[in-house]
């Protein structure tokens, strides 16, 4: 069970400058059916993406949103023969552009 | 005739030592990096420890966009309700080529990657590397976008998430519990703010490392290093534990931020950005095969990184790969044989240092410490038990030393405590 989530990982991905590439998505899901044990997989990402990426919301629907993307590969890494339908990096130019790094 | 004698993957510490070692020596060299700049996807805690840098370019202290020399070394154990922190330093941490120095990669790569350029390097940035041209396992170029360029040799310095590896040398994909995620805030503070905060003589560093509740008790820490104008705070947790946490990895780090010990030093400061990578922590176990025809493997890229819990090395292996990488290249490419054969000069370098002796003299620990989750929540609260007893007076009559120290161990249970201090020991 996923404790309440108090932090607004958003506001904290706002801080960053990204370039989103609004034609093609660099990652996507499976759809929930064609893959089994969607849900418990889904949840690992929702613990494990840094950039809170993968949600549930209180009625336990879930969704994702590659824009805020770190780049970082942990969904790949946990998920990505599972729920991912692809991990690819952005296109050229595009994504995460970190300032400080 | 091939497009370049060859072509490097990425301008991080190992991608742009070589390129800048090649171009030196006169090779024709082009280095692709996806970031519109170097170190634009790139990130780290953290701090680079100079040794390898220093061998490369002797005078870098002078020229690289460093932040501040380490002087205090600091481990904490962290509970919700205490925190136990060691603080060493000592005149050896201000000895050139022996010492470490905290960075911000989107400054320094920029810097490293110059050294390349100006050496006669080609660079182009924002473009991905898509796929590896192949002939019969050998590597002959890359493909990125529309284009294909070839090269004698490629060089792969793509990082810890190389989509690359596997076609070129068959590396798998590493598992959960070899992987970590780090997150890190970047908060702005005044130099001198940082200084009295951390107790530091003006320029000089702190490198913090916490375990503990820091990641709820799960295998994995929290870091804070001190920059010359921000302070570097984040969190490091390694994937297939996490995964069975009942908090998201952000908001542990929230709540390791509000942690009375974590919370004054970075108090008031201003958050400018927030950074996700992964982190390399399986050691030698998950190093792939680092050579094929056409191609070395370098860095990141080949999972050469060390985690010893109060030691964390990723930077100084991949400056070094990249020497030894470009040194392999251009032996090869003056013998007009770039066959694996010939560029295992490359790993035999490799095997002849620190590199390869280190992460096999380490190679048990990542183990242990993935199998020891003692050290992550019940030695920590031991260690807080501990100094109460030795701190808190409350007017009852007090109990004798050894008690006071060892009732908590008790707690633990004694067998656990000598079996694990045995398999640290072991391991380490």
């Amino acid at each position: 069970m996923i404790k309440d989530i108090t932090v607004n990982v958003d506001a904290k991905l706002s801080l960053n400058r990204y370039d989103v590439d609004e034609e093609a998505a660099h990652i996507e899901l499976k759809e929930p059916d064609a893959a089994p044990d969607f849900d418990r997989e889904f949840d690992k990402l929702v613990l494990a993406c840094p950039a809170g990426l993968y949600k549930r919301d209180a009625d336990g629907r879930t969704s994702f949103d590659y824009a805020g993307c770190l780049e970082c590969g942990t969904c790949r890494i946990l998920c990505g023969t599972t729920i991912l339908d692809h991990w690819n990096y952005p296109g050229p130019t595009k994504g995460v552009e970190y300032r400080w790094g | 005739m091939a497009d370049f004698d060859v072509i490097v993957v990425g301008a991080g510490c190992a991608g742009s030592v070589a390129a800048y070692q090649l171009a030196k020596a006169g090779k024709s060299v082009l280095m692709i990096e996806r970031g519109n700049y170097a170190g634009a996807k790139n990130m780290t805690g953290g701090r680079i420890y100079s040794h390898s840098l220093k061998k490369v370019f002797p005078d870098f202290e002078e020229e690289a966009p460093l932040e501040r020399r380490v002087t205090h070394e600091r481990i904490s154990l962290i509970d919700p309700e205490a925190n136990f922190t060691i603080d060493f330093t000592s005149d050896k941490m201000h000895t050139p080529g022996e010492d470490s120095w905290t960075v911000l990669r989107g400054p320094f790569d920029q810097w490293l990657a110059q050294q390349a350029e100006d050496a006669g390097a080609e660079c182009i940035y924002g473009i991905p590397v898509d796929d590896l041209v192949t002939e019969d396992g050998a590597v002959k170029g890359v493909v990125a976008g529309e284009d294909t360029l070839t090269a004698d040799i490629v060089i792969l310095a793509d990082g810890v998430n190389s989509l690359l590896t596997a076609k070129a040398v068959g590396a798998p994909t590493p598992q959960p519990h070899q992987m970590a995620v780090g997150l890190k805030e970047l908060i702005e503070l005044p130099a001198e703010v940082i200084e009295d905060r951390l107790l530091l003589a003006p320029g000089e560093g702190a490198a913090w490392l916490f375990a503990g509740d820091a990641t709820h008790g799960h295998v994995g820490g929290a870091f804070m290093y001190t920059n010359k104008d921000s302070i570097s705070l984040g969190l490091v947790a390694t994937l297939s534990d996490l995964v069975t946490a009942d908090t998201p990895v952000y908001q542990m780090f929230e709540d390791f931020k509000q942690h009375p010990a974590v919370a004054p030093p970075v108090k008031g400061g201003k958050v400018v950005e927030y950074s996700g990578h992964m982190v390399p922590e399986g050691g030698y176990a998950m190093v792939p095969k680092l050579v094929t025809d056409g191609c070395l493997v370098t860095g990141d890229a080949g999972m050469l990184c060390i985690n010893l819990g109060y030691c964390v090395r990723g930077m100084d292996f991949a400056v070094t790969s990249g020497d030894f990488a470009a040194q392999a290249a251009i032996e090869a490419l003056d013998a007009g044989d770039v066959s694996a054969a010939k560029l295992a000069r490359y790993t035999q370098l490799l095997d002849g240092s620190y590199v390869m002796k280190d992460l096999r003299q380490f190679q048990k620990f990542p183990h242990f410490m993935e199998s020891t989750k003692r050290i992550f929540n019940e030695y920590p609260a031991m260690v807080r038990d501990m100094m109460n007893n030795l701190f808190i007076v409350d007017g009852e009559p007090c109990v004798p030393l050894r008690r006071k120290l060892m009732d908590p161990v008790k707690t633990v249970g004694i067998m656990n405590v000598l079996k694990d201090a045995k398999g640290g020991v072991t391991a380490l």
